[in-house]
C-alpha cells in the first residue's frame, strides 16, 4: 500500500467537460491495491469515462461485492452514491436500488470470484431480469484478495504461482451473458484504455444490462509465466473483433467510413456508438454468430475483445417488464407509497 | 524518436533548474534538504564549495535560481532559495576547521588586482594548491563593491569580515591601500607566474546636462554610496532625486532616507515593465516610502543663485508594440524641486593603469578582449574576471569567473593548455529505502511562499547600519524548505523492466507520463496525456518497451518529484534517484580541499 498521498495539484491545462470539471475531479480515494494491479487502470478508465460523459457525481451509484476488484469503487468519483455488498451479493443490491430509483446511473464493479464463483446465481438473475446497469467484471483468474487461489474464470492448464495447473473448465462471463439474453456484451483489457473507455461510456448509456468482462491482471498472484491472465499473455492472445467509438449526444460523427465498414448504433439517450469491424465477416447484432465466433477463436488460442454483441434492450428492461412507476420511490408521496390498512384490505378482498 | 541519452551529464542537471541557472551551479535542493534536517553547517559547506560566500549571498544575491525554480511552474512563487541560504549561514557552527587549507608552497606566485569577490575566489581556489597569492587593493577595506556600495542595512560588515576573513586567514597576502598603478611594472618586476585582474567596473556613468558642473549637490551614485560606506558622507538634503531605476538606484534611495531625506523620488525614464531593478528591491524601496516616478526624462539641472533647486524633465508618452517601444512623444515639461540629485544610470570599466602595449587587446569601447571560457586575455598568463571582464554583473557571476580563472591559472602554471577544461560529470543513486520508504520527504506541501520578517519601519531608519531583514523563523524555515520539490531526486526509467501496466500513467498527479507508439517529436507531442506547455522542455523518450514496442514518454515540465510513479510501479522500472552533478574546481581532489571526515578515509 502506498504511503504517499496523491497531491491535489493538477496540470493547469487539463481539458474541462460540459460541467466545467477536469478528469481529476472524478477521482476517489487513494488506491490501496498492489502497485501495478490491472484494477487500478480500470479505475482510471472509469474516471475518464464518467468525466467524458459529463456525469454529475451524484447521478452515479457505485456498487460492488468483495474482492480487490470490489474495493475499487472507493477509488473513483468520491461524490457518487455507493454500496459495498457482501461477497457475490452485489447484483441483488443493484436490482433493489435500481427498482427504487431508475434515474441514477448504476455501475457495478466486481471480480471473477465475486461474480462467477460465489455470486454466479446472483449475476445470472440480474442479467435475466435485464437490470439497467453497467456491470464490470475485473477478471484476473484468481481470488486476489485471498492470495491467489484459482477462480471460476481460470483457464484449463493455466498455472498458479506455485506451478500447479488448473484442471476445471472456466466460466466465460461473455458466453454466459449471451446465453442469458444480455443486450450489451463486451470484453476488454485493463491495459487498453483506448478500447475500454468508449465501451464503458456506451455501457453506461445502454438501456438494459450491459456486461463488460475486463481482463485485469493480478500483478501479485497471476502475472507469471504459464498464466493465461498475465499482462504478457493477454497482449499476445488478444483479438479485437470490433472497435467502438462513443459519440456523446451533442457531438457530430467526425469521420465517415465506407458503407459496410462501420455501423452506428443509437443509444437510448441519443448518444451513438460507432462500431468498426476489424473482422469483416463479424456481425455484432447476431447473438448466435457472436457465440460461435468466440468459441472458434478461443479454440485458436485467442480472446475476442471489443463490443461483441449489442441489441435494443429497452423493451425487456426491468422497469418496462414490471410496469413500475417512472418516478423514483423517494419522490412518490408517502400516502401513495403506503396507502394504509384500508387499501390493503381492499386489495386482499380481490383474492378471496 | 531517438531514445533520450540520460548518460549525458547535462541531462539530469537541466531538471535541477535552480542549480542549472546558478552561475556557480550551487546544489540548491541538496542544501535545502540539509537545512530542513537542521544540518545548517553541512548546508553551509555545500554552498561554500560552489559559491564561496553563502552568508553574503544569502542576503544580497541576485538569485537567478529563483525565477528558474520549478515551484514557480506549479504555483505562483518560487521557493525562497536565497533566504534559506541565509538560514544556513546564520545558524551554522564554527566551520573554519572544515574549510580548505593552504598547502605547502608550490613555488608559484599569483597576483590578484582588487579585493572583490572575483579575486577572493581565485585566492580561495589557489591557496589549497600551494600558490602564493597576493591581493592588491587600492582601498583600506576588502570586499570591493560588496563593502563599498552594497549598504550595510542589506549586508552587515560582520558578515563580510567573517567570510573574507576565512580566505585571508588561509594565507592570502592581502595588501590594503595598495593600488596597482601600472600593470607593466607589476608584470616586469613582480615575478608573478600569473596575474588576475579583478578590479571591477569602478566608473559611474555621467549625465551631461546643462548645469551639471554648477553645483556640488549632484552626485554619482556609486561614488556617493562609497562615501557613505566609508563615513565621509553622513547627511543629505530634505528632497532627493535619484536618476535611474536599477539596483544602484534602489540602494541610493534607501540610503538617502537613512541620511535624513524627507522625500525621495526615483525618476525613471520609462515605465515599470522596463525597469532593471529586481522586483524585490523595488518592493523594499516602495515599502519604505520611496516614490517611483515614471516616464520622466531629465533635461537640465535648475540652478538658482548658484544653488541647485530642481531638475527639469520632459514628461514622455511611449508608443508600444508587442511590449516594445516604437515611438515616444513629449507631453510637457516639469520641474521637480530638490536639494540633491544622485545619478544612478550605470557603471563602466576603466583601466587607466593598464598600458596598451602589453599585448592585452582592448575593443573600441576600451573593454579588454577576454575569452568567455578561460577568462584569459590576449596575453597568456593575464586573466580577467568579475565586473572587470565583461562589465557590471553581480557577485555570483564574479565568483564563477573566479573559479574558472583559477582552473585556467592552475593549468597555465603547469604548462597545460588553458582551453582544455575539466568535464562535468553526473552520478545517480537510488533513494529507495524499503518497500514504501524513500529517503527524502516527497509529500507535496501546498504552502505559499513565506515572507521574511523585517525590522519595523520606524526602527530601521535610526541608524544606517541596522540590517532590515531579520531572516526566517524556525517555523518559516521548515515550511519554506518543504516547498522545495526535490528536483534533484530524479525519475529514472529502465525500459526492460516495464510491463506496461499503466500504473505510473494513471497515478501521476500532473500527467507527465505517456506510453504511446513511437513517432516523430511532433507526433509524440500530439499524443501526450496532458498538453505540452513549454516547447523548450525536451521530452524524455525511452527505448522500445518489451511487450508492445511502444515507448515511455515524459514531459518533465510539471513533475513535482512526488515519487508516485516509482511507488506505484510493480517492477521498479521507475526509480527515484538523487542526481549529483560534479562541477569541477581548481583544487578538486587535493587533500587540502577535503573535509576532515574525508581526509581520514583518504
Ligand atoms: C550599488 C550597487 C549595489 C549592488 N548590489 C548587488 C547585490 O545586491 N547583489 C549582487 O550580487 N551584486 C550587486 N552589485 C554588483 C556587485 O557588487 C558586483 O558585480 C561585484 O562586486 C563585482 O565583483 P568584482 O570582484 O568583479 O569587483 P568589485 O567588487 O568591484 O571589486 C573590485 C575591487 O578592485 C579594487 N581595485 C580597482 N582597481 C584597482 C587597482 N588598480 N588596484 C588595486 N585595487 C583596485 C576596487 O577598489 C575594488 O575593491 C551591486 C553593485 C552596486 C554598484
Ligand atoms: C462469504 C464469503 N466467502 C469468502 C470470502 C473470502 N473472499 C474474499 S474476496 C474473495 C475472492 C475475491 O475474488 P475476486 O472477486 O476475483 O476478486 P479479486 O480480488 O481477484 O479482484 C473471497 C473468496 C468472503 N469475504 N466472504
Ligand atoms: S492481489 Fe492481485 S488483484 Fe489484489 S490488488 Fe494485488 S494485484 Fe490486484
Ligand atoms: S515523480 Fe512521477 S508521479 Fe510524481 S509528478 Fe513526477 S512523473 Fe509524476
Ligand atoms: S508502473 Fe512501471 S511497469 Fe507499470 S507502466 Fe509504469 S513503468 Fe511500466
Ligand atoms: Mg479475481
Amino acid at each position: 500500500m502506498t504511503s504517499i498521498v496523491k497531491p491535489r495539484i493538477a496540470h493547469p491545462a487539463l481539458p474541462k467537460n460540459e460541467l466545467g470539471l477536469t478528469r481529476r475531479q472524478y477521482e476517489g480515494a487513494m488506491s490501496t491495491l498492489c502497485a501495478g494491479c490491472g484494477h487500478d487502470s480500470v479505475t482510471a478508465a472509469i474516471v475518464e469515462a464518467c468525466w467524458g460523459l459529463s456525469l454529475r457525481p451524484e447521478q452515479l451509484a457505485k456498487l460492488s461485492g468483495i474482492g480487490c476488484s470490489s474495493k475499487t469503487t472507493a477509488y473513483f468519483v468520491s461524490g457518487a452514491h455507493g454500496f459495498n455488498a457482501v461477497h457475490g451479493r452485489m447484483p441483488s443490491i443493484a436490482t433493489g436500488a435500481n427498482a427504487a430509483n431508475r434515474e441514477l446511473c448504476y455501475v457495478g464493479v466486481s471480480g471473477d470470484g465475486d461474480s462467477l464463483s460465489i455470486g454466479l446465481g446472483q449475476l445470472a438473475h440480474a442479467i435475466r431480469r435485464n437490470v439497467n446497469m453497467l456491470y464490470v467484471i475485473e477478471n484476473n483468474g484468481v481470488y486476489g484478495l485471498t492470495k491467489g487461489q484459482f477462480s471460476a474464470s481460470a483457464d484449463v492448464g493455466t498455472k498458479s504461482k506455485r506451478g500447479e495447473a488448473n484442471t476445471q473448465p472456466p466460466v466465460d462471463p461473455v458466453l454466459l451473458a449471451l446465453t442469458l439474453g444480455a443486450t450489451f456484451v463486451a470484453r476488454s483489457f485493463s491495459g487498453d484504455k483506448r478500447q475500454l473507455v468508449p465501451l464503458l461510456q456506451a455501457g453506461m448509456r445502454h438501456q438494459g444490462f450491459a456486461l463488460i468482462d475486463v481482463l485485469s491482471p493480478c500483478v501479485t498472484f497471476n502475472d507469471h509465466e504459464g498464466s493465461t491472465k498475465s499482462y504478457a499473455f493477454t497482449r499476445e492472445h488478444y483479438h479485437a473483433a470490433v472497435e467502438a467509438d462513443f459519440i456523446a449526444r451533442a457531438r457530430e460523427i467526425a469521420v465517415d467510413y465506407a458503407e459496410g465498414e462501420s455501423t452506428v448504433v443509437t443509444m437510448h439517450d441519443g448518444s451513438r456508438v460507432r462500431l468498426r469491424k476489424l473482422d469483416p465477416g463479424y456481425d455484432p447484432s447476431d447473438r448466435v454468430a457472436a457465440y460461435d465466433y468466440i468459441e472458434r477463436k478461443f479454440a485458436d488460442g485467442e480472446y475476442v475483445t471489443g463490443l461483441i454483441h449489442v441489441a435494443d434492450g429497452s423493451a425487456s428492461e426491468l422497469h418496462a417488464a414490471n410496469r413500475t412507476t417512472a418516478t423514483p420511490l423517494n419522490r412518490v408521496p408517502y400516502e401513495r407509497l403506503s396507502p394504509g390498512a384500508a387499501a390493503l384490505g381492499k386489495l386482499m378482498a380481490r383474492y378471496r | 524518436m531517438q531514445p533520450t541519452d540520460t548518460g549525458h551529464p547535462d541531462h539530469y542537471h537541466r531538471v535541477v533548474d535552480c542549480q542549472w541557472a546558478c552561475p556557480a551551479h550551487t546544489d540548491v535542493p541538496e542544501y535545502i534538504r540539509l537545512i530542513a534536517q537542521g544540518r545548517f553547517t553541512d548546508a553551509y559547506l555545500v554552498n561554500r564549495t560552489s559559491n564561496v560566500f553563502p552568508g553574503i549571498l544569502g542576503r544580497v544575491c541576485d538569485r537567478p535560481c529563483e525565477p528558474a525554480c520549478r515551484r514557480g511552474r506549479v504555483e505562483e512563487k518560487p521557493v525562497a532559495i536565497c533566504r534559506l541560504k541565509r538560514v544556513a549561514a546564520d545558524h551554522r557552527d564554527e566551520v573554519r576547521a572544515q574549510l580548505p587549507r593552504a598547502a605547502a608552497p608550490n613555488g608559484r606566485r599569483v597576483a590578484c588586482i582588487g579585493a572583490g569577490p572575483a579575486s577572493l575566489t581565485v585566492a580561495n581556489d589557489l591557496l589549497p594548491l600551494g600558490y602564493a597569492v597576493t591581493v592588491f587593493e587600492q582601498h583600506g577595506l576588502s570586499g570591493g563593491l560588496m563593502r563599498t556600495n552594497i549598504p550595510a542595512f542589506r549586508l552587515p560588515a560582520e558578515v563580510l569580515d567573517e567570510e573574507i576573513g576565512a580566505i585571508v586567514e588561509m594565507g592570502a597576502d592581502l595588501r590594503l591601500n595598495s593600488p596597482v598603478t601600472s600593470l607593466k611594472a607589476l608584470l616586469a618586476d613582480g615575478g608573478y607566474d600569473a596575474v588576475f585582474v579583478g578590479s571591477g567596473a569602478p566608473k559611474g556613468k555621467e549625465l551631461r546636462l546643462p548645469g551639471r558642473d554648477d553645483s556640488d549637490r549632484i552626485h554619482i551614485g556609486i561614488d556617493w554610496l562609497h562615501a557613505i560606506a566609508f563615513g565621509h558622507t553622513q547627511k543629505v538634503g530634505e528632497r532627493v532625486l535619484i536618476i535611474g531605476v536599477g539596483n544602484t538606484a534602489m540602494d541610493c534611495c534607501r540610503s538617502a532616507l537613512r541620511l535624513g531625506a524627507r522625500t525621495v523620488k526615483v525618476m525613471a525614464r520609462k515605465s515599470r515593465q522596463f525597469f532593471k531593478a529586481s522586483e524585490w528591491e523595488l518592493e523594499d524601496a516602495e515599502s519604505e516610502g520611496v516614490e517611483i516616478v515614471v516616464n520622466h526624462a531629465p533635461k537640465a539641472f535648475v540652478i538658482e543663485g548658484g544653488r541647485l533647486t530642481g531638475l527639469r524633465f520632459d514628461v514622455l508618452e511611449y508608443e508600444l508594440e508587442d511590449g516594445r517601444i516604437v515611438g515616444e512623444r513629449v507631453l510637457r515639461e516639469h520641474v521637480e524641486p530638490c536639494d540633491d540629485v544622485i545619478l544612478a544610470i550605470g557603471q563602466e570599466n576603466a583601466f587607466p593603469w593598464i598600458e596598451r602595449d602589453l599585448g592585452i587587446e582592448f575593443d573600441k569601447w576600451q573593454v579588454p578582449k577576454v575569452d568567455p571560457v578561460t577568462f584569459q586575455s590576449t596575453r597568456p598568463g593575464v586573466f580577467f574576471g568579475g565586473d572587470a571582464a565583461f562589465g557590471p554583473k553581480n557577485i555570483i557571476w564574479a565568483v564563477e569567473h573566479g573559479h574558472q580563472a583559477a582552473i585556467s591559472i592552475h593549468r597555465h602554471c603547469r604548462g597545460l593548455p588553458v582551453a582544455e577544461r575539466p568535464a562535468h560529470a553526473a552520478a545517480l543513486a537510488s533513494r529507495k529505502m524499503g518497500l514504501h520508504e524513500w529517503s527524502y520527504h516527497n509529500e507535496y506541501n501546498p504552502a505559499p511562499r513565506r515572507l521574511v520578517p523585517h525590522v519595523a519601519l520606524g526602527e530601521r531608519f535610526k541608524k544606517i547600519k541596522i540590517e532590515v531583514e531579520l531572516g526566517f523563523t524556525p517555523e518559516q524555515t521548515a515550511l519554506e524548505g518543504d516547498r522545495c520539490l526535490n528536483c534533484d531526486i530524479q525519475t529514472v526509467f529502465s525500459a526492460p523492466l516495464c510491463i506496461e501496466c499503466d500504473a505510473c500513467i494513471d497515478i501521476c498527479p500532473v500527467d507527465c507520463l505517456t506510453i504511446t507508439a513511437d513517432g516523430t517529436e511532433a507526433e509524440l507531442v500530439g499524443r501526450l496525456k496532458a498538453p505540452r506547455r513549454l516547447a523548450t522542455e525536451p521530452l524524455y523518450v525511452s527505448a522500445p518497451l518489451k511487450q508492445t514496442g511502444r515507448v515511455m514518454v515524459k514531459d518533465e515540465d510539471l513533475c513535482v518529484h512526488c515519487g508516485l510513479c516509482a511507488e506505484r510501479c510493480p517492477t521498479a522500472a521507475w526509480d527515484m534517484q538523487k542526481s549529483t552533478v560534479k562541477i569541477p574546481h581548481a583544487c578538486d581532489d587535493e587533500p587540502t580541499c577535503q573535509l576532515p571526515s574525508q581526509r581520514q578515509t583518504a
